[in-house]
């Protein structure tokens, strides 16, 4: 078996199933899953070694953790360790070595399929012990540890050889991207703190100014905020990467459902939840020219009626506080009501689109009257029994995100996982090098991990590891004998 | 053939070793020492071992290579304890990991002392005189010629040729065919080696003016004393008691830089007539002015030659200016004014070899069984040298043995990062250590070298029964102290006078040594307060003990990257390996790979030029063959 390191990934592309995977493969499968995964019925959660978790020592809590047989699924609840909030009902199945796939311990998990809880999944295997797996990686090991026959060996280095070029095109993409220069600033900076570092340490009796740690630990703090903003922005990359999250929110009958209808009619459907279970609210995932849209209708409380005070249920609130974009529906063929009302003024302040609907049974609203009482929002007049106007809301929809509505022009924006968790692990290296700099240890030792997190900025570039630092402080000092 | 009718055999040798600088003596000693007869080829005996340039061993990095040397039971620490006459730890205020020695040597001792041990060690012949060529059948070396027509059959031959291979001199416009230190040439043997199709370029260093210290005026410069306690070098020594000498530091100013930038036209370095290129890290003073022309002061350390002599090197110094032009400014620095020149500075260019044709053995890919260490390698430093040579004589006799080569990884020694750097990235100048070099610092201490090392040194058959004993003994006064000191509790109030005086918090419970002995404020040396059952260890397993347990968070972390960087190194790449039939690799990364031909996974992934997917179809493939049988 291949000592490697435990690997997670969604195995399941976007847009390919009602279902999503999560899936781990190496040694510390099977402890991710127990330091993430309750299995139904155990009541207590601590045995799952939960309230452990928080602590770097693990000692002991293997002892009472999960010890699932075998190829054996569970029903049971994803939840953050941290903060034990509960991320998604799931079905999980730990597979031991060598009788799986990559020949190496593997857990699945089986989520109900949001990209978001996914992503959330995703991101806690990797906290709790897993790495980001390259593409093709889970093949790649099925194959170096035997799994696959010779015949199959051909194929596998086509699918190596397909990852090649990609990874370049991927690589000459992000060379011209923001991210890249910023990335490339932070890793500037650094690199003048490590050329310091170096001819201090490396040139003891040189004419060279000492390193002063209270300026040091402004360098680094300065570096850490940039990485930490740019962390930050992931929230806002998770758009383009998951889909941006849209609801449709209104009075009962407005039109609602036959919005969210027309609009998955003529779009294709990419996860369907089933409605009315756990949820009080519906959600669907669409395309919408390419734009991947999540879709929540507040349908699951037409029925009831005070919207308003629905709409305080969390679950729709959180939907509703969480949506990048609000499309907010009203009758158009009767005056506005007290519930309209107080539906448009939650949007002030949101990214907002009106839609005055019925606009073939009457034009008692006007355009001049919302846009008095929601200036900034898009206002377009629709027809849902006739189907007017959906072209009209999708534009808008792109529109939005592409110039800017949305995203912020001027931000830079992190969409890659592989690069969110880069990130978070060069922000830790960070912060322990300032710990490190408070506590007063020498500068090598300080030295190690502002390196690292000069390197995993540097992964994020497809840069390799060189002298490049040497090089530097030959350019910048005058050293010698 | 002419030639062919004057050659003789004079004698048949296992390993032939030519030059006897930092590189040969320590390649001649081992494979000897290893049981092999060995020749040692000197153009001059009294310049074995000699130092041409500056007169001191170690510092940074080359300290720690230094130590790695002697703990694998190499000469130049035991060497350089011998013949010093100042010793400095330097970066002491830093951590463990860069604490570097560095010694001043007398220098004309050094030589003495390492001609003495060449003739008293057994399977060691010497002999002074000029090699010509090689003697290479069917790819394979098997002798060398030379210039006056004798033979000497070697089963090996390993080249540490140092700066003579086309030896070439400059001061100011003028040059000749030189040496080093108004030393002959070899120009027959460069010839040579070119006709053979080895791929020589061309390289420069330089070494500064040596003055009569006596002639200076010691009142303007400041005193650079040794330490009070001298650490030694070699791990076979515990304490070194020598008078130590002084050296001085002095600067040069606006009227020093006035003068070489107004005769900049006459300098060797810019009137075009040098073709090699020099080391960045060893600038001559007016590449320094040139290059740093804002730069106020540069500068220098007086520092002296040896006992029996008066000369003075003029560290920083180094020029290869007109003679007249060196007086004037060297005049210009206080305690330089009245100075009496004796030797001038200057420039010398010589042929060395690509390192990327080397194996990782340092056996030559071009022709069989030859061995090729220290300057000719494209490397610089006396320490960085010896290293070499060490390892090209131990991976000599391996050979004639019949038995793998022996190389040390990145994370096992500085002698691994050096060897790797070269024979896997190359260099494209004199190329110097440095602790940033390697990325395992941590776990590459001066402290630790042995415990590294000595092992191995003992299985090659190198490190002597003494050392390996001595060794053996450490290892376990380091193991049973840390034990005491982590199972070793002091209560609160035995403990508070003591933290009070080191300024640091005093502890809440009872607390082990160990756990004390992390913070930065406590060393093992001040524990000793509250410690009164301390066994009498030696200052070795002492040192090694209080790093390992202070440093052993960040230890830890190393270790774990060492864990990861190991996966790739022991993937092997068989020698068989056609990279140009492999599918899927870059044009670049094929040529790359065929041109360097690594030995791990690891190696090629530091190639210039292969990129991580290249490395992914590389792994692919070799598993394919693998299964393939």
């Amino acid at each position: 078996m291949c000592e490697n390191e435990t690997i997670a990934a969604i195995s399941t592309a976007f847009g390919e199933g009602g279902i999503g995977i999560v899936r781990i493969s190496g040694a510390e499968a099977l402890h991710v899953l127990q330091k993430i995964f309750v299995p139904a019925g155990t009541g207590n959660v601590s045995s799952a070694g939960v309230s452990s978790a928080e602590h770097a020592s693990d000692c002991g809590d293997n002892a009472t953790a999960f010890q699932p047989v075998s190829r054996m699924m569970y029903y049971g609840m994803i939840m953050d360790p941290a903060d034990r909030h509960k991320v998604d009902e799931v079905m999980a199945v730990y597979m031991k070595a060598p009788h799986t796939y990559t020949r190496e311990d593997v857990v699945e998990i089986d989520s109900h399929g949001s990209m978001v809880s996914l992503r959330k999944i995703l991101s806690l295997c990797y906290q709790y012990g897993a790495s980001p797996a390259a593409r093709g990686e889970f093949t790649k090991r099925a194959f170096l540890n035997g799994r696959l026959d010779l015949s199959q060996a051909e194929s596998v280095m086509d699918l190596i050889r397909a990852k090649t070029d990609a990874t370049f095109d991927v690589a000459l993409e992000q060379l011209q991207g923001r991210l890249s220069d910023e990335i490339r600033t932070m890793r500037q900076n650094l690199m003048d703190l490590l050329v310091d570092m170096t001819v201090n340490i490396d040139y003891p009796d040189e004419d060279i100014e000492e390193i002063i740690y209270e300026r040091m630990q402004a360098q680094l703090d300065d570096v850490k905020k940039s990485v930490d903003r740019l962390l930050a922005s992931s929230d806002t990359g998770r758009i383009i990467r998951d889909g941006l999250r849209v609801a449709i929110i209104g009075r009962p009958n407005v039109g609602k459902s036959s919005l969210m209808n027309a609009l998955l009619g003529e779009n294709r459907a990419i996860v369907t939840d089933v409605p009315g279970t756990t949820r009080d609210t519906i959600e669907e995932s669409l395309s919408i020219h390419g734009i991947p849209v999540r879709l929540t209708d507040t349908a699951g409380i037409r029925e009831t009626e005070d919207t308003i005070e629905k709409i305080g249920i969390e679950r729709s609130k959180d939907s509703f506080n969480q949506s990048d974009l609000i499309v907010l529906m009203v009758d158009g063929s009767v005056p506005l009501t007290k519930e309209d009302h107080f539906l448009l003024d939650r949007c002030r302040g949101r990214k907002a689109m009106v839609l005055i609907n019925k606009k073939d049974e009457g034009k008692i609203v006007s355009e001049e009257e919302i846009g008095s009482l929601l200036p900034d929002a898009v206002i377009l007049r629709t027809s849902m029994k006739e189907q007017v106007s959906i072209d009209a809301i999708e534009n808008e929809v792109t529109a939005m995100v592409h110039c800017g509505g949305v995203v912020q022009q001027d931000s830079t924006i992190v969409t890659n996982a592989r690069h969110e968790q880069l990130l978070r692990d060069a922000s830790h290296a960070l912060a322990d090098a300032m710990d490190a700099a408070a506590g007063g240890e020498p500068l090598e030792l300080i030295e190690i991990d502002v390196h690292e997190g000069y390197d995993r900025l540097g992964e994020i570039l497809g840069e390799s590891v060189s002298d490049d630092i040497i090089q530097e402080v030959f350019s910048r000092f005058c050293l010698g004998k | 053939m002419n030639q062919q009718n004057t050659q003789y055999v004079l004698g048949s040798y296992d390993v032939i070793v030519v030059g006897a600088g930092h590189a040969g003596c320590e390649a001649a000693l081992a494979s000897a020492r290893m049981g092999h007869s060995t020749l040692l080829l000197a153009m001059n005996l009294d310049s074995v071992a000699m130092m041409p340039c500056n007169p001191s061993i170690g510092g940074t990095g080359k300290g720690h290579l230094v130590r790695e040397i002697d703990a694998l039971g190499g000469q130049m620490g035991l060497n350089i304890d011998k013949t010093m006459i100042q010793m400095r730890m330097l970066n002491r205020a830093k951590g463990p990991a860069v604490h570097s020695l560095r010694a001043q040597a007398d220098k004309h001792l050094y030589h003495t002392e390492m001609k003495c041990t060449l003739e008293s060690t057994d399977n060691l012949d010497l002999f002074q005189g000029e090699a010509a060529s090689l003697l290479v059948e069917e790819g394979c070396v098997t002798g060398v010629e030379m210039t006056s027509h004798a033979c000497y059959l070697g089963k090996t031959v390993i080249l540490c040729t140092g700066t003579y291979l086309h030896g070439r001199v400059f001061i100011g416009d003028s040059s000749c065919s030189s040496g080093p230190n108004g030393l002959a040439p070899s120009v027959s043997l460069a010839d040579n080696l070119r006709a053979l199709g080895l791929p020589m370029r061309r390289f420069k260093t330089g070494t500064p003016a040596r003055v009569l210290g006596s002639s200076l005026d010691h009142d303007k410069m400041e005193p650079q004393h040794g330490d009070e306690v001298i650490t030694p070098f070699s791990f076979m020594n515990e304490h070194l008691d020598v008078d130590q000498i002084d050296c001085w530091l002095t600067y040069t100013n606006e009227e020093t830089h006035r003068i070489i930038r107004e005769n900049f036209d006459r300098s060797a370095l810019f009137g075009g007539q040098i073709e090699g290129i020099g080391p960045r890290y060893c600038p001559s003073i007016e590449d320094k002015v040139h290059r740093f022309s804002d730069r106020k002061r540069h500068q220098l350390f007086v520092e002296p030659e040896g006992k029996s002599t008066d000369e003075v090197y003029l560290q920083g110094m180094s020029t290869s200016m007109p003679i007249d032009v060196q007086l004037a400014f060297y005049k210009t620095i206080p305690g330089l004014e009245h100075m009496r020149m004796v030797r001038s500075g200057y420039a010398i260019e010589y042929d060395c070899i690509d390192p990327l044709d080397l194996k990782p053995s340092l056996e030559n890919k071009t022709i069989q069984h030859l061995f090729c260490a220290g300057q000719f390698n494209g490397s610089s430093g006396y320490e960085e040298a010896a290293a070499q040579g060490l390892m090209a004589g131990i991976n000599a006799a391996l050979l004639v043995e019949g038995k793998d080569p022996f190389v040390l990884d990145r994370s096992e020694a500085y002698i691994g990062v050096l060897i790797d750097d070269l024979v896997v990235k190359g260099t494209n100048e004199p190329y110097r250590i440095m602790t940033s070099r390697a990325e395992y610092r941590l776990m590459l201490r001066q402290d630790n070298a042995d415990a590294r090392l000595t092992e191995k040194g003992y299985r090659l058959g190198l490190v002597t029964e003494e050392r390996y004993q001595r060794y053996l003994q450490k290892q376990m006064q380091v193991e049973e102290e840390t034990h005491r000191l982590q199972t070793t509790y002091v209560a609160p109030s035995a403990a508070e006078a003591f933290l009070r005086s080191i300024g640091t918090s005093p502890i809440k419970s009872k607390t082990s040594l160990a756990e004390l002995l992390k913070r930065p404020e406590v060393t093992y040396e001040n524990l000793a307060a509250i410690d009164p059952d301390r066994p009498p260890i030696s200052r070795h397993a002492a040192l090694q003990t209080a790093v390992q347990i202070k440093y052993a968070g960040y230890i830890s972390k190393q270790i774990a990257q060492i864990n990861k960087f190991k996966r790739l190194e022991d993937k092997k790449i068989p020698d068989s390996i056609d990279y140009m039939v492999i599918e899927g690799l870059r044009n670049e990364a094929k040529q790359k790979l065929d041109r360097i031909r690594p030995l791990s996974v690891g190696q090629a992934s530091r190639i210039s030029g292969v990129s991580p997917a290249d490395i992914n179809v590389l792994l692919i493939y070799l598993e394919r063959e693998r299964r393939r049988g």
